[in-house]
């Protein structure tokens, strides 16, 4: 069958598998050996990173196993969803610690691509909040692991792409809240360094994240709203009923140009009249503006959209971000959804993508000059001493990915001595030189 | 906060309604042949919110005689309130055909136990006065086709038993509801490969609660099925044996 990742670029045939348990899985191991696999829970990685010839679909491998409401540790299967997590514990007060943008990831994949949320710079990655976990490895032996057992395999797996084994089932810390409701302060900022400035001020809120009007240039470059989050006390536990539009088909893909991405970012930046906004909001259209509209990849058209985040250093901040959207206004290539982020101190995991700096997410349908304007972005992220992220790549060139991940190779060392290479493997593994073409 | 009996708890549609049941707090009593399925799924049920969760390995097939089996059941639960059968298996047409072994097993375990554990309950149901049964037939039922009518007679019998029982319990106040589910992706259809008809066990789940909540008779899950089936039982046979359904 043919998958894609979220951002329906590149596609691959697959033959996916579906066990019903640990044991199924070990067994589908076994059978098949000569191939290399891949976990896959809801395909929410935008690249290459769940394609692979053979599929492991972790969708009948998502049940609860315990919940301890003293302490929030939740015990649950890797095929277990956010959106899972959600309706069943916002009602009871408790909320993940670390969620990303969309609810429709599993905690194996959370696991698997160390995901941050809007509250980075307090609390780290969805990993420093993973007690343990257990992975089956290429031999069929499970393995326990956490930040003291098996460190080696936990280090590599948190962050680590599937590329160690699957993950079967995790031990997560919930937080606790006091309400479904968020209290969002918006701040308007007329450019970038104002917007640097804001993140600086305001760094004690909950959660932080900007906005960004990539097409400014000039004195307005970097035009931004800052969106500040705090968890409410008020309001109480409501289930909001999920919002269910969904774009029903591919646009045509020339329907996303400057022009209409322009027009987008002006009216909404001007949506937000005063100087600042305060609002007491939902968490669902809080932390997931996107999920209510099924299927949005496809207003990038047919051909798909590639994601480009990375990371620059704290120090390169200012002048390096400036450098970026430069080059981005100047291309015209309108990237409609662009998110600035800070980010605290990273963790010990080898490929988690997060370290203390900036951080800047884009999207931008594919086409030449996209792939033309990234190996561009690719120069300028490397001189600042800058990173992209896995989870989100689909085309970054192996000694790109080298420079980044300097412990690219105790990684991979980490994959020999459990037997995962070869075996375990993507698409994006296999580009990153971290594995063989056969 | 309802008392309810899942036989075939382990299947997929069973265990995604019974998700919904555990979410509303209910008391749960499941049966099924693989007990440690069964408690994995149970642990699950009681982290979402069930207020209980019992399990007993129960096979439908053989034996129709769990008068006291199924009392003891009732009696740890502490009264029924909804009973949901959810097992069967998807024969292999073509194997059936080959055997009589293969046909009546399949007819057994897809038919013949139902009505044992219906008549079981359907005492029980009539003389409460309150409840509701509700059972998993299928779109299948409804007009024998060449590629599954072994599979689709046995729903057929379960939906014609279920529309009896449903005119004999309607004096007594207790619903007895037909599913039809059409194609689900599933285990049990893991083999399949699937187009737009295709629906999610989650999807058909909650059409399953919503229909026990309006107390409906027949519901097809999703809706469109009651019109694709209309169509089916209409086309006149010189039509029909030309298709290759």
């Amino acid at each position: 069958m043919l998958i894609s990742g979220w951002g329906q670029y590149p596609d691959a045939e697959a033959e996916i598998l579906n066990p019903v348990s640990g044991d199924a899985l070990q067994r589908n191991l076994q059978d098949e050996d000569a191939k290399s696999f891949i976990a896959r829970g809801l395909g929410r990685s935008y690249g290459d990173s769940s394609l692979s010839s053979t599929v492991i679909s972790t969708k009948y491998l998502n049940r609860f196993h315990s919940f301890d409401d003293e302490t929030g540790i939740l015990s649950c299967d890797a095929g277990v969803s956010l959106d899972d997590i959600l309706d069943v514990f916002v009602p009871k007060g408790w909320f993940p610690t670390v969620t990303p943008g969309t609810r429709f990831v599993t905690v194996g994949g959370a696991i698997a691509s160390d995901v941050h949320g809007k509250n980075h710079h307090n609390v780290g990655t969805f990993c420093d909040h993973v007690l343990s976990f257990r992975i089956l490895i290429a031999s069929g032996e499970i393995f326990n692991c956490s930040p003291s057992e098996n460190r080696d395999l936990f280090l590599a797996t948190c962050g680590g792409m599937g590329l160690t084994g699957v993950i079967l089932d995790a031990s997560i810390r919930l937080q606790k809240i006091e309400s479904s409701f968020i209290e969002e302060t918006t701040y308007k900022a007329a450019n970038l360094k104002e917007c640097l400035e804001l993140f600086t001020e305001y760094r004690s809120a909950t959660y932080s994240v900007a906005w960004i009007d990539c097409l400014k240039q000039g004195k307005e470059l970097g035009r931004s709203l800052l969106m500040l989050g705090n968890h409410s006390e008020k309001g109480g536990y409501v289930d909001l009923k999920k919002a269910t539009s969904s774009i029903p088909f591919n646009m045509p893909g020339f329907c996303l140009n400057k022009y209409s991405v322009g027009a987008f970012n002006s009216l909404y930046y001007g949506r937000v009249r005063a100087q600042i906004q305060e609002r007491h909001v939902h968490y669902g259209p809080y932390f997931y503006p996107l999920d209510g509209i099924g299927n949005w990849t496809r207003l990038y058209g047919a051909k798909g959209f590639v994601q480009y985040q990375f990371v620059i250093p704290k120090d390169a901040g200012l002048e390096g971000m400036t450098c970026v959207l430069e080059k981005i206004s100047q291309s015209g290539a309108g990237s409609f959804l662009s998110v600035l982020k800070v980010f605290g101190k990273g963790n010990d995991n080898l490929l988690s993508f997060p370290f203390e700096g900036y951080t800047l997410a884009l999207d931008f349908k594919v086409s030449p000059r996209t792939f033309e304007l990234l190996d561009q972005l690719d120069v300028i992220v490397h001189d600042y001493g800058g990173r992209i992220y896995l989870t989100k790549d689909a085309r970054m060139s192996d000694r790109v990915f080298q420079k980044g991940y300097p412990e690219w190779e105790a990684f991979q060392s980490v994959r020999e001595r459990y037997g995962a290479v070869g075996i375990f493997a993507s698409l994006q593994s296999k580009r990153l030189g971290l594995d063989v073409e056969h | 906060m309802k008392k309810i009996l899942i036989i075939g708890a382990t299947s997929a549609i069973a265990e995604a309604t019974a998700r919904i049941f555990a979410l509303r707090g209910d008391n749960l009593f499941l049966l099924a042949r693989d007990q440690e399925r069964l408690s994995v799924i149970a642990n699950d049920l009681k982290v979402r919110g069930a207020n209980d969760v019992h399990t007993w390995a129960y096979n439908a097939s053989g034996q129709h005689d769990n008068e006291t089996f199924f009392a003891n059941a009732i009696e740890q639960l502490g009264g029924i309130d909804i009973l949901f059968v959810a097992h069967g298996i998807l024969p292999d047409q073509k194997s059936c055909e080959a055997s009589v072994e293969h046909t009546l097993n399949a007819f057994e375990i897809n038919a013949t136990s139902v009505f044992a554990i219906l008549t079981y309950f359907a005492n029980i149901f009539e003389a409460q006065n309150h409840g509701s049964i509700a059972v998993i037939s299928s779109v299948a039922g409804d007009r024998g086709r060449q590629s599954n009518y072994v599979y689709g007679a046995a729903k057929g019998a379960v939906s014609i038993f279920l529309q009896g029982l449903r005119h004999r319990l309607a004096k007594s106040g207790v619903q007895v509801l037909t599913i039809k589910p059409g194609f689900v992706d599933t285990p049990m259809t893991a083999s399949f490969s699937k187009g737009a008809l295709w629906a999610k066990p989650e999807q058909i789940a909650r059409l399953i609660v919503r229909a026990l909540d309006r107390k409906k008779s027949v519901v097809y899950t999703p809706w469109f099925w009651g019109g694709i089936m209309l169509i089916i039982r209409l086309v006149p046979d010189w039509i029909f044996h030309k298709t290759r359904l």
